[in-house]
């Protein structure tokens, strides 16, 4: 095949690779030092993952946490365009502006639906098993290439301007992963079959509806938790969902998985433990109240909530 | 025992330590309190960074977000906002909420967020209509339309969102279930976060709309309130 998923791997790690770089030297930065080592670490995973052992990966991992754990991750230096040079731009280039943006879902749906079975000279052109995946990642090239030509930024800009964005996201950038990385220890150790049984005995578990209600339910509860539905979905759907819906119940996993997380996204909502969705906003917003954002939010959750265990029980099966 | 791991979770959470950090405490009590060798659990923790870095792969639309915001981006957003005639408080935050899940929901996610927009332009708007209307606000009342700004970003985030096949979320789930043996395509399950998503919009605009009689109720009983004193102003004389 012409384009894999490693060769995406390759270009952002080449990308933050040389974010990396851009912030070992810069001065602006007083832990310039940690702040590059991390995403150096980081582009080695890229570049490298499928050949470094998975001990020496694992290593590899919990020194980037160690290193964000202990605020090695800092917002480096930055020159940003000011607030009349980017009006002036926008009048000049109006909604064009909204093309390069617009190309990267509208390529990666072409490529997803339309170019499964392309093929040039017998070869296949994208990877067929990771065909959203690496349909992104051309149409991020692409939407780049036409960014730069409509905007003519200098060659280097849209790296610097990666780098802003990178830093303003910092540490979270890797969180999403790690979390899986505790799902897989947690699928090790056994934590869903603690889980599924503890549930299992609390329930009926041929009644589907009781299983639906426990699954999104505990969804819900189990992010509100931990703080983000990440998290509470490997556990409860490999204690729950899993064993119960699809595989005693004949549920489709798919359905399964997107009510169940956005059951969780419920819990989001009410939980202070989501710290930068509730409670920086509240802090931003000079809230006297630093629950108000949850309250305005709570009516909306549970009745939310309540739609999904309805959709997911006349849809999942 | 095994629990363990979801008891440092909570307690590293509530005590706001860094959550990556966190993550990967529970981690390794999690291995541990499971009897698995540290060689192992260290092993597991590299197979599973190296097999999910799909996740972070959003990471490569940043340079086109970048570039354009340096363009205006924002700015020729908030003029394009800026055109519709948006006459009360309750309908700006419905827009709003529109527009972030249908950005959202195809994956330009970037196009808000509570510093680079609630605070600075969707709160003041907001307070702004209702103002125009009953003049200066009770404080409770103003709190009330910020906290209902921030609420639209978050229900407009979450459940558009998921709807974007390359968003983490899904592809977090397609890789679970593929530990699992099951493959599933990302733009299956997105297509079945449909429903919540319209659902989501249906629900929270139902309460944006409510809001502008609400704020409407309290700015009438906190001006039947002056109305009292002043009465009460009147007697005194």
């Amino acid at each position: 095949m012409l384009i894999s998923l490693n060769h995406i791997y390759y270009i952002l790690g080449a990308l933050v690779a040389i974010v990396a770089l851009l912030s070992f030297q810069d001065k602006g930065n007083p832990k310039r030092v940690l702040t590059g080592t991390f995403w150096g670490l980081y582009a080695i995973s890229f570049l490298f993952g499928n050949m470094i052992s998975p001990v020496y990966m694992g290593v590899l991992a919990i020194a980037m946490a160690v290193i964000a754990g202990f605020g090695g991750v800092r917002m480096g230096k930055h020159a940003e365009a000011t607030v009349e040079e980017r009006t002036a731009q926008a009048k000049k280039l109006g909604n064009w502006l909204f093309m390069p943006a617009l190309l990267i879902p509208i390529i990666t749906i072409i490529g997803t639906l339309g170019l499964k079975d392309f093929t040039i000279a017998g070869l296949q052109l994208l990877d067929k098993a990771n065909i959203t995946l690496v349909s992104l990642g051309v149409a991020c090239v692409i939407a780049l290439l036409a960014a730069m030509s409509l905007t003519k930024d200098k060659k280097l800009q849209p790296i610097k301007e990666s780098r802003r964005l990178f830093d303003a996201i910092g540490w979270a950038a890797v969180l999403p992963q790690m979390l899986a990385t505790l799902g897989a220890l947690f699928a090790a150790a056994g934590v869903g079959q603690v889980v599924s049984d503890l549930v299992s005995a609390a329930i009926p578990v041929d009644n589907r509806f009781m299983v639906v209600l426990a699954y999104t339910i505990g969804m819900a509860l189990f992010t509100m938790i931990m703080g983000n539905a990440f998290a509470a979905f490997p556990v409860m759907t490999a204690g729950v969902g899993l064993p119960l819906i699809v595989k005693m119940h004949g549920g489709d996993p798919a359905v399964l998985a997107a009510i169940g997380m956005f059951s969780g996204y419920c819990g989001t909502l009410m939980t202070p433990m989501a710290a930068n969705f509730n409670i920086v906003p509240a802090a931003l917003l000079d809230l006297p109240d630093k629950n108000g954002v949850i309250k305005a939010q709570v009516p909306t959750a549970i009745l939310l909530l309540t739609v999904n265990v309805f959709l997911m029980y006349f849809l999942v099966f | 025992m095994t629990l363990l791991g979801i008891a440092v979770v909570i307690i590293g959470f509530a005590l706001r330590f860094n959550p990556l950090l966190v993550v990967v405490v529970a981690g390794i009590v999690t291995g541990l309190a499971g009897n698995l060798p540290v060689e192992k659990i260290l092993a597991i923790f590299g197979e599973a960074f190296v097999k999910n870095r799909y996740l972070p792969l959003f990471m490569l639309t940043l340079p086109v977000i970048g570039l354009l915001e340096r363009n205006g981006l924002k700015e020729q957003a908030l003029a394009l906002i800026g055109k519709i005639k948006a006459a009360t408080t309750g309908r700006l935050l419905i827009l709003y909420l529109f527009i972030r899940e249908l950005a959202a929901a195809i994956g330009l996610t970037a196009l808000g967020g509570h510093a680079q927009l609630v605070r600075p332009l969707i709160a003041p708007m907001a307070e702004a209509a209702a103002e125009n209307k009953y003049g200066p606000l009770p404080e409770s009342t103003r709190n009330k339309i910020k906290a209902f700004s921030a609420s639209a970003d978050n229900v407009g985030l979450f459940f558009g969102e998921d709807i974007f096949i390359a968003f983490g979320a899904i592809l977090l789930m397609k890789g679970f279930f593929e530990q699992n043996g099951i493959i599933l395509e990302p733009l299956h399950i997105a297509v079945w976060g449909i429903p919540t998503a319209i659902a989501a919009f249906i629900i929270h605009g139902t309460r944006l709309f409510l809001l502008d009689r609400k704020i409407q109720r309290e700015v009438e009983c906190g001006a039947a309130g002056n109305k009292q004193v002043k009465e009460l102003n009147k007697h005194a004389y």
